[in-house]
């Protein structure tokens, strides 16, 4: 865990999650989970289905109220700040969302904006400029005008990240956004949050996939049973034993033969 | 709103005003736009009333407060609809789902049928918001109050109240009230005058105007109750408050017309096709294509079989029914 304390001292303050207690309903899905995600990075969270990934992302987003613990984001208590306030330093890229609106993909980006608007009429200046910007960072520019129902999976994923850049968050988190997407628009993907991290945005997401995220992610944060098992570097951090633990597969560190960089490699248990 | 926006208003405005203007001209015993209008104005302290007094009763007392009351509950219930089905996400919604007709209905055969009518407006009234607030209380035995708990608690004592309003209409009605009854039900502004007017036209201005003024906000539901949290709406506040409006304003109108049906169903897929899904624009058109579609539809009911009036909610289905069929045709075609 020393690498945290090094960000920490190096003066960058991330996302600091600590003692983080989520009941939905009566259930409690998240038990006092602990984590930092160190700024201007990516930090992936893994974990199987049910661990509790989507939960803790829906408390940092504002989506579902912690039961007990705290959230600081940049030196500030997310906890404590108005709910506009927060959603334009944070924003969340759900998992698999729909509508049966007829809306078009600007009007979708627009969305975006909604924490900026003036609250009775009025305009919010600086929307136009925004929903352009976020269109092209997100590579969504090319299909603004069509409808949002017409769009493939990946290019609804670019557009609910453009919907997210759009609110100019220093904090961007996404739920599996590599979902039915295939391998060429998961890479580009990653290439994309890859250039926002180098102009300063932390960046935390989800991932089902291992590899992926062990090739892509500056950091990891492994989550069962709705506790953080392990969290630090991909490399010193998923050791075989505990992805045996967590996953129940058998896992191996390599060199990929194609880009030379160190490759987790997956199987299931020798018979 | 864009501009165009406000070109589309500003002309639907005028419709508006043309149409109200027409509808109170047009009936049995034939009158010129002109000189209704003129009338009107009369009335208003402009300008001498070119009118004799039967003209001038029939217009000042009969069809100009019917005409003003059909627009009011027009533009309420295509509004109230726009909002619901926003709100629970919702193709199906209207303004009665919640239970709010079956309530009102029950409220008013009850009156109807003990034959103290004058109090009918008022057990309408009563019986919508008691029917709403089961509704709630139902949804929240049930657990969390989620949109989609809430309307399969609606669909339940939206049964219950119609079972109950069929029973007491079963034991109890003779004769003529079987008529008076049926006409509540199916939904009509026959018998509007100025009390009528003063009170659709006041709850439209009181409730409708600060919900249009509001619905913004309602863009943000687009994709569901998560993502409008993480814009930083404030889901269970807003949504308790709209629906709380919608709700008052829709028991407000059916105690003045009944359950009209299909405006609030109809009309905003219809003007959403058009005017796009984001609310600033699409409320504003939604509420004057109702008030519109409805001083149409009220003028059709009392002149296509004259003497004889049909109760405008036929009409209202009769047109909507098909409209509605061929909306959902496009829709699939089209996405």
């Amino acid at each position: 865990m020393s690498w945290m304390r090094d960000a920490d001292a190096s003066g960058g303050a991330g996302l600091d999650v600590r003692g983080l207690i989520v009941r939905v309903g009566r259930k409690e899905l998240v038990h006092g989970a602990a984590f930092t995600a160190p700024p201007g990075a990516i930090t992936a969270l893994l974990g199987p289905n049910g661990a509790g990934k989507s939960t803790i992302l829906r408390a940092i987003a504002g989506v579902e109220s912690p039961a007990a613990g705290a959230l600081a984001f940049g030196g500030e208590d997310l906890l404590g700040l108005r709910r506009r306030e927060r959603a334009r330093r944070v924003a969340f890229v759900e998992q698999d969302v729909a509508t049966d609106l007829p809306i078009d993909v600007r009007d979708v980006v627009a969305l975006g904006r909604t924490p900026y608007e003036p609250r009775w009429g009025g305009r919010d200046l600086g929307a136009p400029t925004a929903i352009d910007a976020a269109l092209v960072a997100a590579r969504a520019e090319g299909f603004a005008e069509r409808r949002f129902a017409s769009l493939s999976g990946g290019e609804r994923q670019r557009v609910m990240l453009a919907r997210a850049l759009a609110q100019e968050p220093r904090l961007l988190l996404l739920d599996e956004p590599t979902n039915h997407l295939d391998v060429a628009a998961q890479l580009e993907l990653l290439v994309l949050l890859r250039e926002h991290t180098s102009r300063g945005m932390t960046i935390v997401t989800a991932l089902h996939d291992l590899s992926l995220a062990a090739d892509q992610a500056d950091a990891v944060v492994v989550i069962a049973d709705g506790r953080v098992v392990a969290s630090g570097p991909a490399r010193t951090t998923l050791t075989p034993e505990l992805i045996r633990d967590v996953y129940g597969v058998t896992a191996s560190w390599t060199e990929n033969p194609v880009t030379g960089r160190p490759m987790l490699a997956l199987g299931h248990p020798a018979a | 709103m864009s501009a165009r926006a406000v070109v589309a208003a500003v002309v639907l405005s005028a419709l508006l005003l043309a149409s109200l203007a027409a509808a109170t001209a047009i009936g049995s015993s034939g009158l010129a736009v002109g000189d209704v209008a003129r009338a009107v104005l009369a009335h208003l302290g402009i300008g001498t009333n070119p009118l004799g007094p039967i003209d001038d009763g029939i217009v000042w007392e009969l069809r100009l407060p019917r005409v003003l009351t059909a627009a009011a509950v027009g533009a309420g219930l295509a509004l109230v609809g726009a909002i619901m089905q926003a709100l629970t996400a919702n193709q199906l919604a209207d303004p009665y789902l919640l239970g709010l007709s079956s309530g009102a209905s029950l409220g008013a055969v009850s009156v109807l049928l003990l034959g103290v009518s004058l109090l009918l407006p008022l057990a309408a009234f009563l019986g919508a918001i008691a029917a709403l607030a089961i509704t709630l209380a139902l949804a929240g035995a049930l657990g969390r109050i989620t949109p989609s708990r809430t309307v399969l608690a609606g669909v339940a004592v939206s049964a219950l109240g119609t079972a109950l309003t069929s029973f007491v209409i079963f034991w109890t009605a003779r004769g003529d009230a079987y008529q008076d009854v049926l006409n509540w039900l199916l939904g009509s502004v026959a018998g509007a005058r100025w009390p009528q007017v003063a009170v659709a036209v006041g709850g439209f201005v009181v409730l409708g105007i600060p919900l249009i003024a509001n619905g913004r906000v309602l863009d943000a539901f687009a994709f569901g109750d998560r993502m409008a949290a993480s814009l930083g709406v404030n889901v269970t506040a807003v949504r308790w408050t709209l629906l709380g409006a919608s709700a008052v304003l829709t028991g407000i109108l059916v105690s003045v017309s009944g359950s009209i049906g299909f405006v609030g169903l109809v009309l905003p897929h219809a003007v959403r096709l058009i005017a796009g899904p984001r609310h600033g624009r699409l409320l504003p058109l939604v509420a004057l294509v109702g008030a519109i579609y409805l001083v149409w539809a009220d003028t059709a009911a009392r002149t296509l079989l004259a003497p004889r009036e049909l109760p405008v909610g036929i009409v209202t289905a009769l047109v909507g029914a098909p409209v509605f069929a061929l909306l959902l045709a496009r829709r699939r075609g089209g996405a």
